[in-house]
């Protein structure tokens, strides 16, 4: 018990670790993006009329969310290269990201998307729209802001697991600590600053998130 | 991948079990406390549990494990690698659990609370006879989808050092190369443990939904 | 050859419905339904709950599909063709019983939506075309607020001009009046009226038998999905021939 604190790695790596800090950022946003775009796309086919679209649908969404992330990321680690796609690490983290994290984007969507009154649809059909425009001109937007709550909490969740992309050495937080701490041996000193930077980044990642609802969500309901 | 590989992954998937048990169990335990300080109606006990709520929902996971870890050590007590994970895994499950539960018993209407008052019920037959019953009975389908979370979450543990599923799986598919064969069967393992969990809260929101209607 | 026509031909009623019948599963909601509504005609439907009436008028412009007979609106033949059914929702104009504008698009770009998007006009000529529309439904001074911030019936006028948007030959009025706050029925009444005196062709669905008199030309009353009578409002309220629809007006009226 005659352990006395020294933080001077954690200083000395500051620069490295504040670096790191965007990285974590850029590895959140670029999942997000890409977890939106499967979550909308996936929504859109999960609802068509070809049956075995819907399967394929239900399946990806119940196989990510009922596997630990870590072994999503080796699985895409390994399997990438087979297909004749190399990626660095960082690339490949996204991708992982942007999977498990549009699984979960497609319930939360589908769940928005089933709570705009029929109505909506009706009105734009006997206007002349199509389909497609329906969704994309009438749907959409009230239901994102429907399920934007949730969608918020599944993205600072994501942002979150960018630290399990470590396990791959992609470039962000949690793997630029582990260098650190493996070069001083200050473990417990490093780890509780870098997770005191999450704390930070999670709450700047749920102002963004609101700062975002409150410019393009702004339209007032009943 | 032979018979020997598949029993160390079994072997894995034991430990994994394990893990997410005593996680789960005393993860309920301590949220049960988290959730009644939280809405103790004692404003400092209250903001005390909030923050330390959100101190485990606003960072990742891993990192919660590296610091109990460390931190253990540092404070002098010895403890294996899958203790120090179970420690960190009941902080991390009770902080999770308690917010879900103060949801659940914030749901419960306010007249219940009123009507108990009025019958002269004590705050701990209040709680136990009353609001309890109903919240975790709201709050079981989130409760179930957190317990799923916490099984995937175990897989963490082999970042620590400690060999559960997703660790043995490691250790084989460096023996025979064979990534994802291994990464495959042992995503099978884990599929096989969290979907009837997660069908069977699906069931229950259904139930509930249409059960309020 | 292109045998599927999808203009409108003045040699035609306006809209005819013929032999039309309509299942849901075993349950039949229309039982052989013949219309035929000249260009100009003003036809109010009216009829119990679950009388089909709605599921009628939403089969003229597709929103529900039927199993068997024909439905012509200006002459095209309303099949079941995506080409089809386009052609006809850009001639006809609906008004919902809970307005249904869109919630995130302020009520001029309600207004403008369908003109960009369905008829590809051009900003200006859809702005314009929008400004004029709720000149005339009296709203402009609301055009750039948004769907919560309106009453009821300042919703309901502002749908009538968005359908309008698409200067449709027919419009259909599905119980307008029905989610409205009783002082609120007469603005959207007497805007439907300005409608009819304009010479637009409309089939309304609705239970203000005032306005019947006022305006239809002729009176429709279905029962369990089968029409039951026609006639002239004046006929039909003086001098109803079936005993149902005696009874229905009877409770509707209150005497």
């Amino acid at each position: 018990m005659n352990y006395t604190l020294d933080f001077t790695p954690v200083v000395e790596g500051l620069p490295s670790l504040l670096t790191a800090c965007l990285g974590t950022f850029a590895l959140a946003i670029c999942g997000m993006l890409l977890a939106t775009v499967i979550g909308i796309g996936g929504v859109v086919l999960r609802q068509s009329k070809i049956a075995p679209l819907r399967w394929l649908i239900i399946s990806f969404v119940e196989l990510i969310r009922n596997t630990p992330f870590l072994v999503q990321i080796f699985f895409i680690y390994f399997a990438l290269p087979l297909t004749g796609i190399r990626l660095d690490p960082t690339p490949t983290a996204i991708i992982a990201l942007g999977i498990n994290g549009g699984a979960y984007a497609i319930e939360i969507i589908r769940g928005g998307v089933q709570s705009i009154p029929k109505g909506q649809m009706e009105a734009g059909l006997a206007l002349g729209l199509h389909k497609g425009q329906v969704f994309r001109l009438i749907i959409l937007k009230p239901a994102l802001k429907a399920i934007f709550p949730s969608l918020t909490s599944q993205f600072v969740l994501l942002t979150l697991t960018t630290s399990i992309a470590s396990a791959i050495s992609a470039y962000e937080l949690t793997s630029v600590s582990q260098r650190i701490e493996s070069d001083s041996f200050r473990s417990f000193e490093v780890y509780f600053t870098v997770t005191i930077f999450y704390l930070v980044i999670s709450w700047l990642m749920m102002r963004l998130f609101a700062l975002f609802s409150a410019r393009y969500f702004a339209y007032p309901v009943k | 991948m032979g018979r020997d590989e598949f029993l160390f992954l079994l072997l894995g998937l034991k430990w994994t079990v394990a893990l997410s048990a005593i996680g789960f169990v005393s993860g309920c335990l301590a949220g049960l406390a988290i959730a009644l300080l939280r809405t103790s109606g004692i404003r400092p006990v209250e903001r005390a549990t909030a923050g330390y709520i959100a101190l485990f929902q606003g960072t990742p996971l891993l990192m919660q494990l590296f610091v109990v870890y460390y931190g253990l050590a540092l404070i002098g007590i010895k403890m294996d690698a899958w203790a120090a994970v179970a420690v960190g895994l009941t902080l991390h499950a009770s902080a999770y659990l308690g917010e879900i539960w103060r949801g659940g018993i914030e749901a419960v209407p306010r007249g219940q609370t009123e009507a108990s008052k009025a019958l002269a019920l004590s705050y701990a037959s209040r709680m136990k006879d009353v609001i309890l019953p109903q919240a975790l009975r709201i709050s079981l389908p989130a409760t179930i989808g957190f317990l799923v979370q916490l099984i995937k979450g175990t897989s963490l543990a082999s970042i620590v050092g400690f060999t559960e599923l997703t660790r043995a799986g490691n250790i084989i598919s460096n023996q025979i190369f064979q990534p994802l064969t291994v990464f495959g069967i042992v995503g099978m393992l884990y599929f096989i443990m969290c979907c009837p969990l997660t069908i069977y809260g699906a069931y229950l929101e259904r139930k509930f939904a249409a059960s309020a209607r | 050859m292109n045998d599927i026509s999808t203009t409108v031909d003045s040699t035609h009623p306006m809209i005819s419905m013929s032999g039309v019948e309509k299942w849901y599963g075993a349950f039949q909601a229309l039982r052989n339904i013949n219309i035929s509504v000249e260009k100009g005609e003003k036809i109010v439907l009216c009829g119990p709950s679950g009388s089909g009436k709605s599921t009628l008028i939403r089969c003229i412009n597709h929103l529900e599909s039927y199993q068997k007979g024909v439905i012509r609106v200006g002459g095209i033949v309303l099949g079941h063709q995506a080409k089809t059914i386009d052609a006809v929702r850009r001639e006809v104009g609906m008004v919902f019983q809970q307005f249904n504008l869109f919630p995130h698009l302020t009520v001029l770009e309600n207004c403008m939506l369908a003109p960009l998007r369905a008829l590809r006009l051009g900003k200006e000529e859809a702005e314009a075309r929008a400004r004029q529309l709720l000149e005339r439904v009296k709203i402009a001074e609301q055009a750039d607020k948004y769907p919560a911030q309106l009453s009821g019936g300042q919703q309901q006028r502002v749908a009538i001009a968005r359908a309008l948007c698409m200067r449709p030959q027919v419009m259909l009025f599905d119980e307008p009046t029905s989610a409205l706050d009783p002082e609120m029925v007469k603005e959207v009444l007497d805007t439907m009226i300005g409608l009819a005196e304009e010479g637009m062709t409309m089939i309304c669905v609705t239970h203000e038998m005032g306005f019947a008199r006022q305006v239809a030309d002729r009176v429709i009353f279905m029962a369990t999905g089968a029409i039951v009578e026609e006639a002239p409002p004046a006929e039909f309220f003086s001098n109803p021939k079936h005993e149902r629809t005696r009874k229905f007006l009877g409770e509707i009226l209150g005497h």
